[in-house]
């Protein structure tokens, strides 16, 4: 299992609440790999997954709290990040 | 301007700062289950939040699923939402998840409360409390989703008086029954770690993929809706593992020998699970072979080797599972093609099309082991032979699926192991569920087995038909395969219709 | 003529449980809190005996003096499940985070006169500590007790005592410019001034009761039904003469939510009272002894609260509750 080193996800519904979340995480982690299911997109990456409040402000021109996320995450793998700022999952080994 | 307390600081004011230091009472007499099952925890304070939701942020988001939720359960009653499934066979695998699932959440909920008054860390109390209310609204949105199913298929009308009955319902209520009569250390160990953050996706995610590919937008907002606060759960559990590896070196073996009992545990109640993606569902999503590689060997894997730095390993047998997952799902499907008789849903063996799928999904197993007798059976039944087991079978004492798991390295013969304690002999299907039961002998030795409580004569009679009775099953209606079903004229008879007339207004909503 | 058949086909074949249709009468559609409550709890059949409690099954209708013929007996007048309970409270959290910035950006707490601010911060924020307590009991409660129907409901009282011991740390922060001092000045006056110590020795001794039914007489009858009169309803009524009724708007959750829980928790007790004498007088039993207990913890609060006629207050609020009691659920305490 060499290959699942690291590994992260964040699962999210396929929605138009998630839209501009996953938009933002597809900007700010350009390593990450977005895998589309029904009713439902997985990113994938290998060390870390961050969510920041300013990308997804900018995207939806409100402000975001990202505990918001709590409405749309449908899954994750990895260490939770939370605070002001961002939300996010990490693996460092 | 007040200052403004960051995230962190607000949630530690909002929660831990309100416990205090007891004095009038004894610490031991207020939270009198901390210390037998051996776990040492010397500082509560170092406890990490899984999650900082204060009851005010968590009334406003839980509040907006609810809201969506429920309007998309209004639409789809009054729309009659079930007509849009794939087919009628689907809907055996909700009446599994009623019958089967559902009941665990609640479960899941009173554990998570008698945990949640038991830890001494008012960081951890709040942290269950949430779960256990989260589990209680899993319940009721799965019944209150179902329920429409309910008023149209059979199957659902006693879920209930079933779970605490019915033969192959006891491997899902022995499983929890198991965790909550433990200790809250193992309890957590059990259904935050091993089940919800290790396999807790295998049984939603595909679950709800499936629903989505077959058309059941009910179930998919339910299930994604539940799991957007399994998230929280799943953190919960990791959070819980690392804080008592962290809190004492002699916490570890405890820990990997729960994670050992709770890994298998887990992986024989998700058989049934398994056996739904492979065989109930009209369009496939993916197979359980495949879920298996995606959320346990590699995310499982991830995992574990962050648990290293504690000197945890992967649990024990897991090899077992990796060889497994070509064979449980097709012979679990064979062992209730069996037993279908004395179920509360159908059966079916599967048509050219799925048959090939399966090929296809097992290339080293199914053409070999499985399709030979599937076919065969088939060909039984389409010449009016349906074969149904008379004899009742022997169950394993520690999960309760009948003996029908092949040995590891032999996919033709199977598995079985056995124990003495105290003058009495007890069947085992695996060397995972024995070592359970050698460990607790005590207690795995009182599980309420019901095949020897219908030969003891506690489940209503001596011949099948009484039994079925106890259990409130209807016969001839909830029970045999679904070819003969009421279930599948009904849909015969409505959807022939319904493509006559699909221009008319739909007076029935 | 046609589709009339048609449509007359996809009628459904039944329309509830089964177990719901029985205590319904007859099989019609039922609700979502009948189908949210009734028999959902485990009945029989259980695999193991706890490690925690062997004498006892995993749901074990002895954890309690009080008998039941039927656990299903209970009805939540608010008729809350989940869905229900969290929307409705979704609603009041909205409104108060209106009062709440309306509060700061007016800058109310300026025209707080000093004396009153300090009385705030010194008798109202140590009561989120007996807060949390009530939180820990309706927990214990949903944990231990027989019967979704009241169980569920103690688990909400449990989150919205939470909720509540929240926003009296909210208010604690509003009236001292976020100043988390008071907040600890409030924490040492609980574990070390006299006046607080009867009534954290009654929380204390609350948290090692073992009979859930005594539990929910002793916390959600007798203490929710002193305390709160006291600390919110007679404190806000005094404050507001003296300039701060600004208070009112950052205590309002409290109260409005002492009104709803008193229908849930009083239509309970009329239910159990009613079902035999014993269950009647062991109520009474609790209700006495541990109103003379909360009265004596809560004695030191009053009278810092309203001086010479802080016993005279109490009293009154206590004459209160036994008209409550008498009124509402039929229970006869002095």
């Amino acid at each position: 299992m060499a290959d699942a080193k690291n590994m992260v996800y964040l699962a999210l519904q396929n929605n138009e609440d998630a839209r501009p979340i996953i938009e933002a995480i597809e900007e700010d982690n350009p390593h990450a790999e977005i895998n589309h299911f029904p009713a439902m997109v997985k990113i994938d990456a290998v060390g870390k997954l961050i969510v920041r409040r300013k990308t997804v402000e900018e995207k939806i021109g409100r402000e975001w709290d990202p505990q918001e996320i709590h409405i749309s995450l449908v899954s994750l793998s990895g260490n939770v990040i939370e605070d002001d700022d961002e939300f996010g999952v990490e693996r460092d080994n | 301007m007040s200052r403004k307390l960051n995230l962190r600081e607000r949630y530690q004011r909002m929660t831990r700062d309100l416990a205090w230091e007891p004095s009038y009472q004894s610490k031991s007499d207020i939270y009198p289950q901390m210390e037998f099952e051996g776990i040492k925890i010397e500082d509560w304070d170092k406890w990490e939040d899984p999650f900082r939701l204060t009851m005010d942020s968590y009334w406003k988001y839980q509040a907006e699923k609810e809201r969506k939720l429920y309007s998309i359960i209004d639409a789809f009653a009054q729309n009659n939402g079930h007509m849009n499934v794939t087919d009628a066979r689907y809907v055996n695998a909700l009446k599994l998840f009623l019958t089967g699932v559902s009941p665990l959440e609640y479960a899941a909920h009173r554990g998570f409360a008698m945990v949640g008054r038991q830890f001494p860390g008012a960081g951890a109390q709040v942290a269950c409390q949430m779960q256990s209310i989260d589990e209680l609204r899993h319940v009721q949105t799965q019944i209150h989703t179902i329920s429409h199913y309910n008023k149209y298929f059979n199957g659902f009308h006693d879920f209930r008086h079933m779970h605490d009955r019915v033969w192959y319902l006891s491997v899902p209520k022995s499983f929890f029954d198991d965790a909550m009569s433990a200790g809250p250390f193992e309890f957590i160990t059990a259904i935050s770690f091993s089940f919800e953050y290790v396999l807790t996706n295998l049984l939603f995610m595909p679950f709800m993929s499936g629903a989505a590919f077959n058309g059941d937008m009910a179930t998919v907002t339910f299930g994604f809706s539940a799991q957007s606060d399994e998230s929280r759960h799943m953190t919960l559990g990791l959070e819980v593992i690392k804080f008592m590896a962290e809190q004492h070196p002699d916490n570890i073996p405890i820990i990997q020998k729960w994670i050992d009992k709770w890994f298998w545990r887990g992986y024989r109640l998700l058989t049934l699970v398994g056996m739904m993606m492979d065989y109930m569902l009209p369009k496939k999503v993916m197979s359980w072979r495949e879920a298996w590689e995606i959320y346990f060997e590699q995310n499982g894997g991830a995992l574990f080797e962050d648990m290293a730095r504690y000197g945890l390993r992967m649990p024990k047998y897991w090899e077992q599972t990796i060889e497994g997952k070509d064979h449980i799902t097709h012979q679990a499907w064979g062992i209730f093609y069996n037993y279908t008789h004395a179920a509360a849903f159908h059966t079916w063996m599967p048509d050219n099309e799925e048959m090939d799928w399966l090929s296809a999904k097992y290339p080293d197993s199914f053409d070999q082991y499985y399709r030979p007798r599937f076919e065969h059976w088939r060909e039984q039944a389409e010449a009016g032979n349906r074969f149904y087991n008379p004899t009742l079978p022997m169950l394993c004492q520690t999960c309760q699926i009948p003996m029908g798991f092949t040995e590891p390295g032999d996919p033709t013969t199977i598995g079985f192991r056995a124990s003495d304690f105290e003058g009495n002999r007890y069947h085992f299907c695996s060397d995972g569920c024995k070592d359970i039961f050698d460990n607790e002998p005590q207690k795995f030795c009182q599980a309420w087995m019901p095949v020897h409580q219908i030969y003891q004569g506690n489940c209503g009679g001596a011949t099948v038909p009484d039994v079925l009775d106890w259990y409130h099953l209807n016969f001839g209606v909830d029970n045999f395969d679904y070819a003969q079903s009421p279930d599948r004229q009904h849909w015969q008879q409505w959807k022939g219709e319904a493509a006559e007339e699909s221009d008319a207004p739909d007076e029935a909503a | 003529m046609q589709i009339d058949i048609k449509t007359a086909d996809i009628k459904p074949i039944r329309n509830t449980f089964d177990h719901v249709a029985k205590r319904l009468g007859k099989d019609k559609p039922a609700s979502r809190y009948q189908e949210a409550t009734f028999d959902i709890q485990p009945e029989t059949n259980f695999h193991y005996r706890p490690l925690w409690d062997p004498e006892h099954l995993l749901y074990d209708r002895r954890r309690t003096a009080i008998e039941m013929e039927d656990w299903y007996a209970f009805r939540d007048p608010r008729q809350y499940y989940y869905g229900t309970w969290t929307i409705t409270r979704s609603r009041q959290q909205d409104h108060m985070e209106k009062n709440f910035a309306f509060f700061e950006k007016r800058r109310l707490v300026d025209v707080m006169p000093a004396e009153w601010r300090n009385k705030v911060a010194t008798l109202l924020v140590p009561i989120r500590h007996a807060e949390y307590t009530a939180n820990l009991n309706n927990c214990y409660m949903s944990a231990y007790g027989y019967g979704t129907a009241i169980t569920q409901a103690c688990l909400y009282a449990g989150l919205d005592h939470l909720g509540i011991a929240q926003y009296l740390t909210r208010i604690a922060l509003a009236v001292s410019d976020g100043d988390t001092a008071v907040l600890d000045a409030a924490k040492t006056a609980w574990t070390d001034d006299e006046m607080w110590q009867p009534l954290r020795k009654l929380c204390e001794d609350l948290l090692v009761t073992k009979d859930w039914f005594e539990l929910f007489v002793a916390q959600n009858l007798v203490i929710d039904g002193l305390l709160y009169p006291l600390a919110y309803d007679r404190f806000d009524t005094a404050i507001s003469r003296h300039g701060g009724s600004a208070l009112a708007m950052l205590t309002d959750f409290a109260l409005e939510w002492f009104g709803e829980s008193s229908r849930w928790v009083d239509a309970t007790l009329k239910t159990a009272a009613a079902e035999s004498d014993q269950n009647k007088a062991q109520i009474e039993q609790w209700a006495d002894a541990w109103s003379t207990r909360a009265v004596e913890a809560l004695t030191p609060i009053a009278v810092a609260e309203f001086g010479a006629e802080g016993e005279a207050t109490l009293a009154e609020i206590r004459a209160e509750l036994v008209t409550r009691a008498k009124k509402k659920s039929g229970l006869d305490l002095q």
